[in-house]
């Protein structure tokens, strides 16, 4: 969809933006070498030189961008075996394709013709610095992954793994997590006290959050805010508190002080999120249905349930994550017999730096993608239901 | 109704399944340690065999790092919730003059040696507390990579000061302890010495000044296993910790390095048995720590980590590595060979000076 007509740019203008590109780039490769200002300038040269030539002598650009593969990627090879022919291909397909696409102005393309060479330039860096915060957010996740297959017994990325060999990649840490006691009674102990708390906290919280919506209550404000304070007062000082006072009671080392501490918690997030759905709901229904004789109860599972049911199953599945994966509360609260898979992964960090560790998170990391991918899901099918969204 | 009788079924079931599990506690005993190799070399040489002849269940908690803070919140909580506690012999010390553990008497509380000598006899020096019943005799020391000090290895722990000869950052703890004897001893102050240079401001400035010469060099480590990581991916060419941490980068994961053994510092690690238990816990406390101090559990214990039994009666039993085959000894931090220059954690001076030596030495760091 061209929106604007366009020529193609000079070789010069086109090689300036090359050469900014390649000393980007030319800055993280120089650093990794040992001298990030040679980098820049090698990077910065190689690609003005490059797209120069393109637009001047080549100027056929199938040809020019496979070269741009092959080349880069041949060189990456004699730097540095497979591992260097992938980042190389990879690099010399991206400059490929960025030569040509500030040379032929396809940028300028699909933006509005009234635009301005700065709103134009800021569309862009808009863009890349959207992208820079997303790398800066998933690399940790990016670098545990592929961690969790070592073969070794350290956090290491070793030459074999590096050289792509089988050898060097392993699920004994994967296997060590399924078969150690310690592993497994942790992930028994979580798998048991997360979903008790998630229940006592959906239903604690999607009540308070229908008492706390209707307007004749008092202080209301107040109550919410003491409600909500779990999320707000800092977790050591929560835990703290619940040491000493569940001490007391005789509650501290016991599965069921585990289950209310971590049900303290969640009840905020149940609470937050049922009463979002609740400003949609239309309280004329529960008139309707009190009036056709059903009395509160009947009322609200058949008929206030059901409509903010994704509010209460999003609520729960941040209250059921934020149990499964607390470890402050539980460390004060729990004793060695409820030991649960976040602790059992903080002592095994501290103690032991083992990749196990990395088999479980990637597992979590999974369970949590899916989880929230559910709440996304329901989010969108509780818009359409209520008409609005645009599907 | 189905869907209430479903939630009902599940709130119940969410009110009701902790008490379940909440009652059997009866037979069950919490053990405190390390964790890692050392918890697992104990679980193997101690609990396990223990487990099996009383049909008590043992639960491990690995928070002997932060014991002291522990029992001190427990005591206070009046809810002491652990039977018997792996500590070092300073925390172990501290916890019995602040009455946090209970005090025993070797001669009639630990089994005597097969020989008929008695425990206290056994462990002679050893026992530096009332409280204290030591289990091993560790050594913090060097270990350095192979492959990065190149055709000279490392053979003197003044090697670590010396920038020069052996160029690279280098892993020490940050603390005090240790850290100060060695950059006196490399400094010129004559071994016998030491602590009495030390106790004067002038000294601990010498040896703040020593290591400032290499500071910029090194990496603190605070937990016994980041010195094997950091040696593993090549980040230091020699780095200090614990000697059984070392023996498992070396000879069970296989990685390029070796051990420097100069000047290891020994210090001893044992139970302990908290103050406060109820008639029925410490009972159960004492008989397991009546069989798991024992010559022969001592002995076992060396099958799977290269520390040192405590007992004198024990070492002639030491054994080969479980897995390895390898024979234990020449492993140990006491062996003849390896012990050719040592020092003993001084307690004493440590229980005195510490608290000053560690304001000027983090002062030092914050630098």
């Amino acid at each position: 969809m061209a929106l604007t007509p366009v020529t193609p740019q000079t070789p010069g203008f086109t090689a300036a933006a090359s050469a900014a590109v390649g000393a980007f780039f030319g800055l993280f490769i120089g650093t990794a070498q040992g001298s990030g200002l040679l980098g820049i300038l090698i990077g910065a040269g190689l690609l003005a030189v490059l797209a120069f030539v393109f637009k001047t002598i080549v100027k056929q650009e199938k040809p020019a961008r496979l070269a741009m593969l092959l080349g880069f990627g041949a060189v990456g090879f004699a730097l540095g075996g497979v591992p260097g022919l992938v980042v190389g291909a990879l690099l010399g397909w991206f400059f490929g394709w960025y030569i040509f696409f500030v040379g032929e102005s396809r940028y300028r393309q699909t933006l509005a013709p009234y635009l301005t060479p700065g709103q134009v330039l800021w569309h862009y860096t808009f863009r890349v610095i959207c992208g820079a915060i997303f790398v800066f957010l998933i690399t940790p996740i990016l670098v545990v992954l592929p961690l969790s297959f070592n073969a070794e017994d350290f956090f290491t990325f070793t030459p074999e793994m590096l050289q792509f060999k089988a050898e060097g990649y392993s699920l004994k840490h994967y296997r060590d997590f399924l078969t150690s006691s310690d592993w497994q009674n942790s992930l028994k102990n979580s798998v048991l006290i997360a979903p008790m708390a998630t229940i006592l906290s959906v239903s604690f919280g999607t009540l308070a959050a229908i008492g706390l919506s209707s307007e004749h209550v008092p202080f209301r404000r107040a109550i919410m805010a003491i409600l909500i304070s779990p999320m707000i007062v800092p977790l050591i000082i929560s835990a703290a508190g619940m040491y000493f006072f569940y001490s007391r009671i005789g509650l501290q080392g016991t599965y069921l002080g585990v289950v209310l501490a971590h049900a303290a918690l969640g009840i905020p997030f149940v609470i937050i999120t049922v009463t979002a759905t609740l400003v949609g709901f239309d309280r004329s229904l529960t008139r309707a249905a009190a009036n056709m004789g059903a009395d509160p109860v009947t009322t609200f599972f058949k008929v206030q349930m059901p409509l903010i049911l994704p509010g209460v199953i999003s609520g729960g599945l941040f209250a059921f994550i934020t149990s499964f994966d607390e470890v402050v509360v539980v460390l004060f609260v729990g004793s060695a017999g409820q030991k649960t898979l976040p602790w059992q992964m903080f002592t095994g960090l501290r103690e032991q730096i083992s990749p196990t560790i990395l088999a479980v998170a990637t597992i979590l990391v999974v369970i949590s993608i899916m989880l929230l991918t559910t709440v996304e899901m329901l989010r969108r099918r509780s818009e359409r239901l209520r008409g609005m969204s645009p599907q | 109704m189905k869907f209430t009788k479903l939630t009902a079924l599940a709130l119940s079931t969410a009110i009701c399944a902790p008490m379940a599990f909440a009652a059997d506690m009866a037979d069950e005993m919490t053990i405190v340690s390390w964790g890692g190799a050392y918890s697992n070399s104990q679980q193997k040489a101690y609990h396990e065999p223990y487990m099996e002849k009383t049909g008590v269940s043992i639960i491990n908690d690995e928070s002997s790092a932060e014991a002291v803070a522990k029992l001190r919140a427990m005591n206070e909580a009046g809810n002491v919730t652990w039977d018997v506690v792996d500590v070092v012999a300073a925390d172990a010390m501290r916890l019995c003059d602040e009455g946090l553990a209970m005090e025993i008497d070797p001669d009639t509380m630990l089994a005597p040696a097969p020989d008929g000598t008695s425990a206290a006899d056994d462990f002679g020096d050893l026992l530096v507390s009332e409280c204290f019943i030591p289990q091993i005799v560790y050594s913090t020391t060097f270990g350095y990579r192979t492959d990065l000090v190149g055709d000279t290895p490392p053979t003197s722990v003044c090697d670590v000061f010396d920038l020069e000869a052996y160029p690279g950052k280098r892993a020490l703890e940050k603390r005090p302890i240790n850290n100060m004897e060695w950059a006196l001893l490399c400094d010129g102050v004559p071994k016998a010495e030491v602590y009495d240079v030390l106790e004067t401001a002038e000294g601990q400035e010498r040896a703040l000044a020593k290591l400032d010469t290499i500071k910029d060099s090194v990496v603190w480590w605070s937990a016994g296993a980041d010195t094997p990581q950091l040696l593993a991916d090549g980040e230091v060419v020699m780095g200090s910790t614990y000697n059984g941490r070392l023996f498992s980068v070396i000879e069970e994961q296989d990685q390029p390095v070796a051990m420097l053994w100069d000047a290891q510092v020994f210090d001893l690690d044992g139970w302990i048995i908290p103050a406060g238990l109820s008639e029925e816990r410490k009972a159960r406390a004492l008989d397991y720590i009546y069989f798991a101090t024992d010559t022969q559990r001592l002995a076992d214990q060396a099958k799977y980590i290269s520390y040192g039994p405590a007992r004198q009666s024990s070492a002639p039993l030491v054994g080969k590595h479980e897995e390895l085959g390898i024979d234990m000894a020449p492993h140990m931090p006491t062996d003849p060979e390896n012990a050719k220059n040592t020092f003993l954690y001084n307690y004493e001076f440590w229980a005195d000076y510490r608290d000053d030596i560690d304001a000027k030495f983090q002062a030092w760091l914050a630098k």
